[in-house]
């Protein structure tokens, strides 16, 4: 109270008229905004409680209920804004670091939105993808720099081990832990499905999703969590995770009150115990060291696997990108400032890194520079929100798309960014079973799938309307794509014209 | 023969079911206006301990022991969905005492009433299938085990 | 093609007709029916006078269902004897049915005591049938103090029934409570309370002497006027044309789990019957509803030729008065769990591991859920007995086996 009051960030408005006392929101809200007042069947919502998951508003039957932001605010000021005094107030309170979860969510540019795609017209037709072939399939991993025959003059046709992706998405990384079993097994499920592949984060594989191990990417991380023989065994790719784009240069941290049950035997960790993931991987400190790391896994897997490594785009990302390109990795995946997060320290994720559209340029320009593109294949990710986004980034010269902020909405997460309380009311950032279970699979899964299918459809429609019948022709095609409102910096480094140029 | 199955697994206990058949059999076009400031007589009812919930409804059993023991004849099976004729049910609780499953009950009337799948009211499938957040009640046709 | 003789048109023969059908669309089936309506559920004549039922809806089935049985129903006959040597069935009329098999379906009678002077009442009826309602409501046209001999079952609804319609009930009885056969005195006083309060007056442990036209002689040496007389002292089965071709009886007649008599080809079902009640381990009469359809149900079924067997019968009742429900079932025998309020019981009896018997007064929410129990014999420590004694709920049970009940086709 007094100096350390903070008027609640949102009201619950419950429509009187409309509201039949069900309780359904008393009993959906595990912040416990709702409550019947004592005996009666009048229920009273504490705002102060309310993170606007909307949860309630979502199961209310009779749509009594909505969530507005308070208008009670501190008198304005362009310097001094709400949020930012709020952020003092807060830390002046409890003098600790703020934590904040999912992406970044100040208003920075946003260069997907500042970039326009092609299509064509009259001299060039455009192809109708209901009624012509169109071509989604990706795959990832080296490719050969020219074929090559044997002593009979016979075409050598043994490849460097790819991934085959229906389409050029994938589940990025999310730890068992920090999302819940059930949003795994959706994950998992509608990776299977669709042809593509989720990727586990640095919490280990759950026994139960070995059989989905031709659709899952395991990550081997700073921490080491739950990397075993097995492990290594049951994927399809290794990543090896250097870096997170909500929060790069700095390591995990899963507090032991999550690491019960399936969760620490997963992580290979004891239950209470504190998971920490070391800012670096403390046998990594040169490309030299990288090296070793990328063949101690193909050895282990007998080369079998494309290894991946993912790192947080960073300012010198291009340089970092091509050291990783001659550490013999097969793919490498660049995470975006704007990428989400279980948790992560509010000034990291507000203010390190850089934009994926950015880093995505500028690596594939000196890869190409280097004539080394061809040696790795391009994930990005950190904010890949539409099939638009898609389309953009294959044209800016990625080979597919990390998308993970994009699957959870589709799980039903509503973006309320406090992943860090453990109490997500839909089921996916907890391991509370009362909540986990709010995400039935069966539900989850078929949601996915419904996403990636409408992408999978736009994904045709704007490439057909360029005139191009399949990703790899559109794959670093920057003439299909032009920018609106960029300086000439901008778009010198993301190497596309200006609209009407 | 479609029917309703319930997995404890993914049942909330939200009891939207509960508020959904209620509504449903309420004859009335607005939720609101039809279960407010009253008790609702819902024909599936959420069972609940410890960390349990389930919905409980009418099982259309094969062989149901309610349409052989209501004294009034009021009860039947056509077409694979047990029914009430509410105008022939005298209220005796008969069916109350041999239902295995606890899955009737009396309206506010006192007359007995029971899930029926919704194939005679305005939603036309059941309600709270429909209605459920979460998949932890489906209608459909399954084998009986062997 | 088969002959089915049916004796008796209640709900037993219902019963049996349908187990007939299920197995056998063809056979022949005559129903011999004494009386002269279609066949009615005898529980629902107290709903008649109390007006929750009427002619039009009280039949069992529906108008064409005899004939879409392919029933021949003789009504207002009866079976006057039965030779099993011969297969045959004589009617009063002299008509002579042959059979493949029969059942006895012939249900019980009001047993009418003799007391001296019940000659010299004016108005005296018993309570089994609608005709009996039907004279009942009669003779209630205008109120009339009505006396009811009898605090059973029958006594009681009869008094229900009658109560919108009598200018006073008393109801007397030999017993010191009421439904003796079906209640223990402490619970009978929570109901007796409430019957009190809704204007029934009960003269108990107490009979009459003698009749002096519309005067009761007690043998308390109280005397009761009264306009209306209702028998209502209990039922006796009606097993002696059984017994005279040949049928063993006892109490009633007596049947297999097949409901088949101790003579081959003749089957009995229903009221007039002495079958197994499995929570007591013996023979008795169990005179009610759900078992009379069951038991013909089944015996309909062994006729046609196919297999049924009738083999978990219980007592059990259900039986509410002016909106309190009283539910019993089972045999009151071992350990009893006891919830009580002033207006409610809840008594559970437990003997070698098995639930046994319960009485429910007042909440009788899921109730079906502990006749389950004693029905299918379910061990006590199989699942979470202490929570379902203090609610009948399958929470108690287990995943495994609500994942069967609710998850499965049942």
């Amino acid at each position: 109270m007094g100096v350390e009051y903070l008027y609640p960030e949102f009201e619950v408005i419950r429509n009187e008229s409309r509201c039949i006392a069900c309780g359904v929101c008393v009993r959906q809200c595990a912040n416990e905004v709702h409550a019947f007042l004592g005996g009666t069947q009048t229920i009273l919502s504490d705002d102060a409680k309310c993170v606007n998951c909307q949860r309630c508003v979502s199961l209310c039957p009779t749509h009594a209920l909505k969530i507005v932001k308070s208008d009670c605010r501190l008198r304005e000021n362009a310097n001094w804004d709400n949020d930012t005094i709020r952020e003092i107030y807060k830390q002046a309170n409890s003098g600790g670091v703020l934590l904040s979860s999912m992406g970044n969510p100040k208003p920075l540019p946003v260069y997907w939105d500042k970039i326009l795609i092609n299509a064509s017209q009259v001299t060039n037709p455009p192809i109708d993808p209901l009624r012509e072939p169109m071509e989604t399939r990706v795959f990832l991993g080296k490719r050969p720099q020219k074929a090559e025959r044997d002593a009979d003059g016979k075409l050598c046709c043994s490849l460097p081990p790819m991934l085959e992706l229906s389409m050029p998405v994938l589940f990025s990384a999310m730890s068992y832990g920090s999302i819940s079993y059930n949003a795994h097994a959706s994950l998992a499920r509608a990776a299977k499905a669709l042809g593509i592949y989720y990727n586990t984060g640095e919490g280990g594989l759950h026994e139960d999703f070995y059989v989905y191990g031709d659709n899952t990417i395991v990550q081997v991380a700073s921490g080491r969590f739950g990397v075993h023989e097995n492990y290594l065994e049951a994927a399809k790719a290794i990543e090896i995770k250097m870096g997170q784009g909500a929060k790069p240069g700095i390591g995990g941290h899963l507090p032991g009150a999550k690491i019960v049950g399936d969760v620490s035997r997963t992580r290979m960790i004891p239950e209470g115990s504190d998971a920490i993931s070391p800012a670096p991987h403390h046998d990594i400190y040169s490309i030299e060291d990288l090296r070793q790391l990328v063949y101690s896994l193909k050895e282990a897997t007998n080369y079998k696997k494309p290894i991946i490594v993912k790192v947080a785009a960073v300012h010198n990302i291009a340089a970092i990108a091509s050291g990783i390109a001659r550490s013999g990795a097969d793919i490498i995946a660049i995470d975006g400032f704007r990428g989400g997060t279980g948790a992560a320290p509010t000034r990291i994720r507000d203010n390190v890194g850089i934009p994926i559209e950015l880093a995505l340029a500028a690596v594939d320009q000196r890869l190409r520079d280097e004539g080394i593109r061809n040696d790795v294949s391009l994930i990005v990710g950190g904010s890949v929100r539409s099939a638009s986004d898609v389309v953009k980034a294959i044209a800016l010269g990625a080979d597919a798309c990390y998308i993970a902020t994009a699957a959870l909405l589709a799980l039903g997460c509503h973006l309320c960014r406090t992943c860090q309380t453990g109490k997500c009311n839909w089921g996916i950032a907890t391991q509370n079973p009362e909540l986990v279970r709010r995400l039935n699979p069966d539900v989850g899964s078929e949601r996915l799938i419904r996403l990636m299918t409408a992408w999978r459809h736009e994904i045709k429609e704007l490439m057909g309307g360029m005139g191009i019948n399949s990703v790899e022709a559109l794959r670093g095609n920057r003439l299909m794509l032009r920018g609106i409102g960029l300086t000439e910096k901008e778009l010198e480094i993301l190497g596309i014209a200006h609209a009407g140029e | 023969m479609k029917r309703i199955y319930v997995n404890e697994a993914w049942c909330l206990g939200c009891r939207l079911c509960e508020y959904n058949c209620a509504f449903a059999n309420s004859g009335m076009q607005d939720m609101a206006s039809a279960l407010k400031g009253k008790p609702i007589f819902p024909r599936i009812h959420i069972e609940q301990a410890n960390a349990i919930t389930f919905a409980v409804s009418c099982r259309h059993c094969t062989d149901p022991i309610c349409v052989k023991s209501c004294i009034a004849g009021a009860i039947r099976k056509t077409d694979g969905v047990v029914q009430i004729d509410q105008t022939k049910c005298v209220g005796c609780l008969t069916c109350v005492l041999v239902c295995p499953y606890g899955a009737l009950a009396p309206n506010e009337n006192g007359v007995m009433q029971k899930c029926e799948l919704c194939l005679r009211n305005a939603c036309g499938e059941p309600a709270c299938v429909k209605g459920c957040p979460n998949r932890a009640i489906v209608y459909e046709e399954r084998e009986a085990d062997a | 093609m088969n002959e089915y003789v049916i004796i008796g048109n209640g709900v037993a023969a219902a019963g049996c007709i349908e187990g007939i059908r299920s197995a056998d669309a063809d056979g022949r089936i005559t129903v011999i029916s004494k009386e002269t309506h279609p066949v009615y559920c005898r529980p629902l004549i107290s709903y008649y006078l109390e007006g929750k039922t009427d002619l039009a809806r009280m039949p069992y089935r529906d108008a064409d269902f005899y004939e879409k049985n392919g029933c021949r129903v003789l009504y207002g006959r009866t079976a006057e004897q039965a030779d099993a040597a011969n297969r045959t069935v004589t009617l009063d009329d002299g008509t002579v049915l042959p059979y493949t098999s029969v059942c006895i379906a012939t249900g019980s009678a009001p047993f009418v005591p003799p007391i001296a002077g019940l000659d010299t009442v004016p108005v005296a009826c018993t309570f089994m049938t609608l005709d009996d309602a039907l004279a009942l409501e009669q003779a209630t046209q205008t109120p009339r103090h009505v006396l009811i001999i009898g605090a059973g079952l029958i006594g009681l609804k009869c008094a229900e029934g009658l109560h919108g319609r009598a200018a006073s009930i008393t109801v007397c009885d030999l017993a010191d409570h009421v439904l003796p056969s079906i209640l223990d005195a402490d619970s009978a006083s929570v109901l007796q309370t409430h019957l009190e309060q809704n204007g029934i007056q009960f003269r108990l442990s107490d009979t009459v002497e003698c009749f002096c036209g519309n005067t009761a002689h007690m043998r308390s040496g109280e005397t009761i006027r009264f306009d209306v007389l209702v028998l209502a002292v209990g039922v006796r089965a009606n097993a002696a044309l059984a017994k005279d071709c040949g049928c063993e009886t006892n109490r009633g007649i007596l049947v297999d789990v097949s409901m088949e008599t101790t003579v081959s080809g003749i089957y009995a079902a229903g009221d007039c019957t002495e079958g197994t009640d499995i929570s007591a381990g013996q023979k008795r009469v169990l005179a009610i509803l759900p078992n009379a359809y069951m038991q013909g149900f089944a015996a309909g079924m062994n006729m046609a030729g196919a297999e049924a067997s009738f083999d978990n019968a219980i007592p059990m009742n259900a039986i509410g008065f002016f909106g309190l429900h009283t539910m019993t079932a089972g045999t009151y025998d071992g350990e009893v769990y006891t919830e009580e309020t002033e207006t409610s019981r809840k008594k559970l009896y437990t003997k070698d591991g098995l639930l046994k018997g319960f009485i429910l007064i007042g909440d009788t929410t899921r109730a079906g859920l502990y006749t389950a129990l004693i029905r299918n014999r379910t061990p006590l420590d199989s699942f979470d007995f202490d929570t379902m004694k203090k609610t009948a709920t399958f929470a108690s049970l287990s995943a495994d086996m609500r994942k069967r009940c609710f998850g499965g086709v049942v």
